[in-house]
């Protein structure tokens, strides 16, 4: 059975409709990827899923629980994280999870405290208050925190912005260390690197989600080609790219440029074209998954115009 | 498990903010240094009774009726006379700026008509702009002025059958003989310092955790809204009783104000007023979205509270509506148990209405913010 199966989630504000049928099936021990730009409703429907909002239409269940009965199982079964810190700045690392053990009924409370604090490499930082630490140890923090009831299921909203590279890198390999477990995560992210690490991403626009699958089913089901041109004048090839139809996404990556669009016949005639005009060269380029969130976004932006 | 109420939980909600109010030092210092300072403040400065009233003297004469009638004034401690003058006008002006509270005038034929027996007469004119200054002042003259003349006239003058005819009133002052005012106002202090700190202090106790981000966190945890209630409430309740020993410790050994009734009695009126004033304040934050708004509502109810409680004013001497109006606020109910059972030892059951008015209150705020919090972000 799915740790998260749920249908035709929707949700609105004042009339605006937030998450719009949302479906989505996540597998034990599997960690899920939830994409999609700012305001797309990533949020709202972590919270719909771990019972902090009330879905308007939708039914589905969660941890086997359902999600219009029984939210506060839910609650105290899975571990949310927030994507603002919101834990107690004037609390130290300990007092905060002391806190926490607590709420949750933990036994005895300096027993689990003293393990989640080695666990997560937090011992030594243990009278900091959680208003002084950096941005990692904030989120370690976070983290600590939510996974001290040993919950079988972690919602991460936007874990890691504001995080440095190697606290990101530390994070990640938590994570997969407990999915390895048998702990389900679902995780919201902007960053691709992250997508990439993920058993299968969700992308949301818009409230609708647009698509699903593994990193690969994604990028292929995108039907999307790409072109990489080098050499010759690639500014100018840049500025001529862009105003031939068929080309839906010119980006420079260094010394590259990646042409990408939806017909192959029409983008290779242009690039063709283009690159005998300013002397460049051209081969065939793989599609990553940047350009099919790139187009995700633009198609998103043509539909609500 | 059970998600309606568990000690262990309430208890890691009590730990967490008693946590959180030690590391806030400054509110920590304000809640036991500012009752004590306004006590003093206000219970030094507060007089009902005004005496030693700056007074200004208007007279041509030296005569020994005018004397007698000066010094028969000032015996009585309303009048302090500062300054004096030989014209009408220039008694007038002192009253006008303010110099004084009243202007005495004795005529220059004062002398002679008390002698001749034909209806002498002086004049007062007192600042009424504040009628309190005025009235304890005023209310003394006739009798004093009256006696005084007597003194001087020799009384056989008057024979025994005319003052056997004379009317005698007489006015017990009970509860509090000489009047003083701080018998009156130390305790009701109490109330309105009470009402300020506690109920400005809880009406923060959800805002905070909604303006700090840490609501959502708190809501996707175990803790029931009656945990929640209860934890953020009952660390103010110590605050409070802190507060209270402070203020009866000072207004026993400071004002000497007496306590006259049963302890256990008083305290337990205190206890449920505290209650009240901690749920109410929880209410106002489960209405309220910001701590601005929480700020804005404590002041709303506060000095309505304060005027039509019977603090200030004689609660008997306002209108009919007005009284109702008071009946709303717990300050009033508890003005009424506070000098009761202090300054007259009434018993429990005289005062009971009272007592069970302010237990009303507490059920009606608790259920209102059980009702008012929101377990989701909805």
């Amino acid at each position: 059975m799915n740790v998260i199966d749920v249908h035709d989630l929707t949700k609105s504000f004042n009339g605006k409709t937030v998450v719009d049928h949302v479906s989505m099936a996540v597998g034990r021990g599997e960690i899920s990827g939830f994409l999609g730009p700012n305001g797309s409703g990533k949020t709202t429907t972590i919270r719909v899923m771990c019972g902090l909002l009330k879905p308007d239409t939708g039914h589905g269940t969660v941890l086997g629980h359902d999600l219009l009965t029984e939210g506060l199982r839910i609650k105290r079964e899975v571990g949310y994280m927030t994507q603002r810190f919101s834990f107690y700045e004037d609390l130290s690392i300990e007092e905060n999870l002391a806190f926490v053990a607590r709420l949750y009924e933990l036994e005895p409370v300096g027993q689990a405290v003293r393990d989640t604090l080695e666990d997560l490499g937090l011992y030594s930082r243990r009278r900091q208050l959680a208003g002084t630490l950096s941005g990692g140890w904030k989120q370690r923090l976070a983290l600590a925190a939510c996974l001290m009831h040993k919950p079988s299921l972690l919602l991460l909203d936007e874990p890691t912005a504001g995080v440095d590279p190697n606290a990101r890198r530390e994070f990640w390999d938590e994570i997969h260390a407990r999915a390895a477990d048998g702990l389900t995560v679902l995780v919201s992210t902007h960053y691709m690197d992250e997508a990439e690490r993920c058993h299968r991403i969700h992308y949301i626009s818009y409230g609708k989600l647009i698509a699903s699958g593994t990193v690969d089913e994604v990028v292929d089901n995108a039907g999307l080609f790409t072109l990489l041109v080098t050499g010759g004048d690639l500014a100018e090839a840049q500025k001529r790219l862009r105003r031939i139809e068929g080309v839906d996404q010119v980006a420079p990556f260094g010394v590259t440029l990646h042409v990408v669009g939806t017909d192959h016949d029409k983008l290779e005639a242009a690039v063709r074209q283009v690159s005998s005009e300013t002397g460049s060269q051209w081969t065939k380029g793989e599609t990553s998954l940047e350009d099919v969130f790139i187009q995700f976004m633009a198609n998103a932006r043509d539909n609500m115009a | 498990m059970n998600t309606l109420f568990s000690l262990r939980r309430l208890h890691a909600i009590i730990l967490k903010e008693l946590i959180q109010m030690r590391r806030d030092r400054v509110t920590f210092v304000m809640m036991l240094g500012v009752p004590l300072v306004q006590l003093i403040l206000f219970g030094y400065a507060i007089n009902l009774d005004p005496k030693g009233l700056p007074a200004a003297l208007v007279t041509a004469s030296q005569d020994q009726y005018t004397r007698a009638m000066v010094s028969a004034l000032e015996n009585t401690g309303y009048y302090r006379f500062d300054y004096l003058v030989d014209s009408a006008e220039k008694g007038d002006r002192l009253l006008e700026n303010g110099t004084v509270s009243f202007v005495v005038t004795i005529p220059g034929d004062f002398a002679r008509r008390v002698i001749r027996g034909d209806h002498p007469q002086i004049l007062i004119e007192a600042d009424a702009t504040d009628p309190s200054v005025a009235s304890g002042a005023i209310s003394t003259l006739s009798t004093v002025a009256a006696q005084a003349l007597l003194r001087e006239q020799s009384a056989e003058v008057q024979s025994a059958r005319e003052k056997a005819r004379e009317l005698e009133v007489v006015v017990h002052r009970l509860y509090n003989p000489e009047g003083i005012t701080q018998y009156n106002i130390v305790p009701g202090l109490l109330g309105v310092i009470l009402q300020l700190t506690m109920v400005m202090m809880t009406s923060m106790a959800l805002t905070r955790e909604t303006e700090r981000g840490t609501m959502e966190n708190l809501l996707a945890m175990p803790a029931s809204p009656l945990e929640i209630m209860l934890g953020k409430v009952i660390p103010y309740l110590m605050v409070g009783a802190v507060q209270v020993l402070v203020v009866l410790g000072a207004a026993r050994f400071l004002f000497g104000v007496p306590f006259v009734g049963s302890m256990p009695l008083l305290l337990g009126g205190i206890a449920i007023f505290v209650m009240s004033l901690v749920l109410l304040g929880y209410t106002f934050s489960t209405l309220a979205r910001s701590q601005m708004q929480a700020m804005q509502l404590t002041f709303f109810f506060f000095l309505p509270s304060l005027m039509l409680s019977g603090f200030m004013f004689p609660f008997r001497g306002m209108p009919d509506w007005a009284q109702m109006l008071g009946e709303i606020f717990p300050l009033t109910h508890f003005l009424r148990v506070i000098r009761a059972v202090m300054l007259k030892g009434t018993d429990f059951v005289t005062i009971s209405n009272e007592i069970g008015a302010l237990f009303l209150f507490v059920l009606i705020y608790a259920g209102l913010a059980l009702l008012r919090f929101r377990r989701t972000l909805d």
